[in-house]
């Protein structure tokens, strides 16, 4: 088959005679013509797809599995894990406002992020409905990166105004690793990043690669012992097989997201628009959600100064207006709920599962799901999930029990062991 | 300090008239009110000023055609000077070489100059113009319908504006509905042949904004102008004695009056924000004052940006206002006469009147066209008062003061206005030359305010004296910024007050008292 944008002077001639698109132009407009981008470690990765099960992350060609869904996730728990997380957007936020600008777009109270910290938070907009969450890393006192799952370019250079600071989008110039697992530690260490084993949970530092610096911190999706790498994009390939070759016999594997995903939701953390739709994304005015709908209300920080979203947050709480919960569930059976819809009392409905499975490491079958408050927050009796099995072409629709349990849904003392173990 | 401690009920941030006019509602309802004034008086661009030795003038407003009769009521203002007559109402005269059209009492109530058929099509007109004018008049005097959450009083209040749609009749209704964001060249075709009197009313239609007759929505602007009312009829105007300075006076007395304690040349630098929380003001001279309301009766942007500071507020909320549209495109040009000037064909009431040079809508269009690519009307167009000749203590005996509304005149000039003052200045002259054989043998001064100078004078961003461009984007509950246009802002405590706010511009007076019956309804 000849696509259509192979010839632009066949597409010119036979598909819009109106359009003449002169070379340079062609030339500058190439995007289109690779759909999925790859990311700097693509050629490393591509080699390694047995598979070819692709998915698209904004924009970038990311790999479902790359040989073994159920293998993968092993590798996370029980050996290391490599995963691509280049195609994460990226910003650069420096400048000597830096620190006032973060505390006012985000959640959490940044004067308390020591340099060389990481942490978790969330942004919301005018409304206090969350836009995104992400990780806020700060790298020197006037220097962060903000990492999300969607871009926010617009959103930041507005925010911007009024405050001494620069905002970058370097989300191609900066490549990601997550490098998750028991053995992520050794093999880090005998990669020859000498001081590694000083880095605790959410500590972040820079190490030599490559005649550039990785900035390597103590930080992951996995729940597990972890670690994130951000190199400039040409020195990505040379980390790659540093790390590759340092973690041959420690039983390194890359990874796709199917691994990755569930891995997570042991670890019972959310991913924008999977658990949440995020602000810019619903159309619907109760997809929106508040901090506190999302499980992320304990970053709402009441003694800090003015962020965005502060009025109509507190002013949420104060009124007793909020509609929505989410929470970790246990469901009694082994069949995952995958979106399955939650009751309660067998009969009204009062939510939705937003991911699920059968837990490995904890033995147990999880789910987070999105309740109808007071159902999830005050009502936690007499909850249901309906799961549709779908067995060879019939559905059998199964009515389970569903108790509402804490997260983390596993809580692995290696995460935060120190120093690491050396396994 | 909590806000029980504070010093004033409410800090009202500028002396203009609508600052006056909120501080002196403010004031009546029992509240002790600091007016603060930049300025080393007060009046904003509605003062007399002298702009050349014995010659004064009217600042930037010099034609009263929309004080609004709720204002007058609430501050009594005819105990305080202000005095209204039919006797007053003067003309508006289009003028052409053909020969002038002259439109007598409230808006051309009689129409002379023009064919029998023209006053026939005119009569219509205007009784239409008037008509669907008077829909809206009702929105003038109260907060933009708020959907979200709305009071009964103003469900009731939008019921009405429904009802008189209604009363309106099937036809009309339609009619209204479907001219409702026509342009105005368009609607005039449809109506009348003369191309003065369609020139005069383009012109009227556009006066004041970044639009030409045939931009969308240009109509609107007719509307707005014909909302308004003095002495009771809409559409009227009058030349105040003494300047619009005179008017101002009038309402400061009532202020006075009232308790409002004024302090002039007072520039505020900062609004005081506590916990999300408006609770004073620092001003430039480094007193810090306190209140439980700061009302800010300047301009929206440099209200929320610059004194309470982008960081106390939202990012979508500083993204509203800083997409507010404010580029002024006209000018303001004052001559000093040795004697006054005769327009070719018109008469003594006429020269006392609103002379306007729109001899055609196209030329109109065409005085336009120029300004969107940054550039002024080498013909421009404009509206021309002689105020000495209603008070003559605004000149030296036997002189005369000619002031004029001239567009169009882009805020940022391509050439930059240093170089292209002159310039424009000239192509003033040859146009007034051309209606009033021999003006500039007798002119001894001129003073030509670009949007520019009314920028730095008045303290007016972009020299917009709508404080934000008053077209349907930015109107109603739009205005100044969607989401926020009850007077209130997303800092508590802090209100918006000025012409940046609902209705918009002009001497109205309507957003001040808005805002302070909105305060004084938040209070009760």
């Amino acid at each position: 088959m000849i696509s259509p944008f192979t010839n632009a002077a066949l597409y010119d001639a036979n598909m819009n005679r109106h359009v003449k698109i002169g070379s340079a132009r062609t030339l500058a407009q190439s995007h289109f013509r690779t759909l999925r981008l790859g990311t700097p470690f693509q050629p490393r990765i591509d080699a390694l797809a047995l598979t070819n099960d692709w998915y698209n992350w904004a924009g970038y060609r990311a790999p479902h599995s790359l040989w073994d869904e159920e293998l993968e996730y092993f590798a996370i728990r029980s050996q290391a894990a490599l995963f691509d997380i280049s195609p994460m957007s990226k910003y650069r936020i420096e400048g000597p406002d830096a620190e006032a600008y973060l505390d006012r777009v985000t959640l959490r109270d940044v004067t308390r992020l020591k340099p060389g910290r990481v942490h978790y938070t969330a942004w919301c907009d005018d409304e206090g409905f969350v836009l995104d969450d992400g990780t806020l890393f700060r790298l020197s006192p006037t220097r962060f990166r903000l990492c999300s799952q969607e871009r926010h370019l617009p959103w930041l250079l507005d925010s911007a105004i009024g405050y001494e600071v620069s905002v970058e989008e370097e989300t191609e110039a900066i490549a990601g690793l997550a490098l998750q697992g028991p053995t992520s530690f050794a093999i880090l260490r005998d990669a020859g990043f000498a001081g590694i084993e000083r880095l605790r949970v959410f500590d972040l530092a820079d190490f030599a690669h490559d005649g550039a610096a990785v900035t390597i911190s103590r930080t992951g999706f996995t729940g597990d012992l972890g670690y994130e790498l951000f190199v400039p994009a040409d020195k990505a390939l040379s980390l790659w097989d540093r790390l590759m070759a340092a973690g041959g016999l420690r039983g390194i594997r890359a990874i796709g997201y199917t691994a990755l995903n569930r891995a997570r939701l042991e670890a019972g953390l959310i991913v924008a628009n999977a658990d949440f739709t995020t602000a810019g994304h619903a159309i619907r005015a109760d997809r929106l959600r508040m901090p506190d709908e999302i499980g992320v209300g304990f970053m709402v920080d009441p003694n800090k100064g003015h962020f965005n979203g502060r009025r109509p947050i507190f002013e949420a709480r104060a009124k007793k207006q909020l509609r929505h919960v989410l929470v970790g569930l246990e469901i009694e059976g082994n069949i995952p709920a995958e979106h399955a819809t939650v009751y309660c009392k067998k009969s009204q409905e009062v939510g939705l599962v937003s991911a699920a499975m059968w837990s490995p490491m904890a033995k147990r079958n999880i789910a987070i799901a999105s309740l109808q408050r007071p159902y999830g927050d005050r009502v936690v009796d007499d909850l249901w999930v309906e799961i549709y099995a779908l067995r060879e072409l019939r559905y059998q629709k199964l009515m389970k029990r569903a108790k509402v349990v804490p997260r983390p849904f596993i809580k692995l003392d290696r995460r935060t062991a120190n120093p690491p173990a050396d396994f | 300090m909590t806000s029980s401690e504070a010093n004033w009920d409410a800090i009202v941030i500028g002396g203009g008239h609508n600052g006056l006019v909120a501080a002196a509602t403010l004031a009546k309802s029992g509240r002790k009110v600091l007016l603060l004034e930049a300025g080393k008086e007060v009046g904003g661009a509605a003062r007399t000023e002298e702009f050349a030795p014995g010659f004064r003038v009217s600042s930037v407003a010099h034609l009263l055609n929309r004080l609004h009769p709720d204002v007058v009521k609430t501050l009594v203002l005819e105990r305080h000077g202000l005095k209204i007559e039919r006797g007053d109402f003067v003309p508006s005269v289009a003028l052409s070489k053909d020969g002038p059209l002259v439109l007598h009492g409230a808006y051309g109530e009689a129409l002379t100059g023009a064919s029998p058929s023209e006053q026939s099509a005119w009569r219509d007109l205007r009784a239409q113009l008037l008509r669907y004018a008077g829909v809206l008049k009702p929105f003038l005097s109260r907060r933009p319908p708020d959907l979200a959450g709305m009071s009964l009083a103003e469900m009731t209040g939008l019921g009405q504006t429904a009802l008189a749609l209604k009363k309106l009749g099937k036809e009309d209704m339609r009619d209204f509905l479907r001219v409702l964001l026509m342009n105005v060249y368009d609607l005039l075709d449809e109506q009348l042949s003369d191309d003065r009197l369609k020139g005069l009313l383009a012109f009227d239609a556009t006066l004041g904004s970044h639009l030409g007759p045939r931009s969308p929505t240009s109509l609107l602007g007719l509307y707005y102008r014909l909302a308004g009312e003095i002495g009771g009829l809409a559409g009227a105007q009058i030349q105040p004695k003494g300047g619009m300075g005179a008017v101002v006076a009038a309402i400061r007395s009532a202020a006075e009056q009232a308790g409002v304690s004024i302090r002039l040349a007072s520039p505020v630098a900062k609004v005081v924000v506590e916990k999300g929380r408006a609770v004073g003001v620092v001003t430039q001279g480094g007193e810090a004052l306190r209140a439980k309301a700061v009302v800010s009766a300047i301009n929206p942007a440099t209200t929320i940006l610059d004194l309470a500071g982008p960081r106390e507020v939202d990012t979508g909320f500083v993204r509203k206002v800083k997409n507010i549209r404010m580029k002024g495109d006209a000018a303001k040009l004052h001559l000093a006469l040795d004697r006054p000037p005769q327009f070719a064909g018109v008469d003594a009431a006429g020269h006392k009147g609103r002379l306007v040079i729109a001899p055609s809508p196209d030329h109109v269009e065409g005085a336009f066209n120029p300004s969107k690519y940054g550039e002024f009307s080498p013909e421009p167009v404009m509206e021309i008062t002689l105020p000495s000749l209603v008070d003559p203590s605004l000149a030296p005996s036997g002189a005369c003061v000619l002031s004029a509304v001239v567009q169009y005149a882009p805020y940022a000039l391509k050439q930059g206005w240093t170089a292209g003052k002159p310039q424009f200045l000239k192509a003033i002259m040859a146009q007034l030359e051309a209606y009033a054989p021999g003006i500039g043998a007798t002119m001894r001064h001129a003073e030509l305010l670009t949007p520019a100078d009314i920028e730095g004078r008045y303290r007016m961003p972009g020299g917009h004296w709508h404080h934000g461009e008053l077209q349907a984007d930015q109107m109603l509950m739009s205005r100044p910024v969607s989401g926020w246009s009850g007077y209130d802002t997303p800092l508590e405590g802090l209100f918006l007050a000025g012409a940046g706010s609902h209705p918009g511009g002009g001497i109205s007076g309507a957003p001040g008292l808005n805002a302070a019956r909105r305060i004084i309804a938040i209070r009760e």
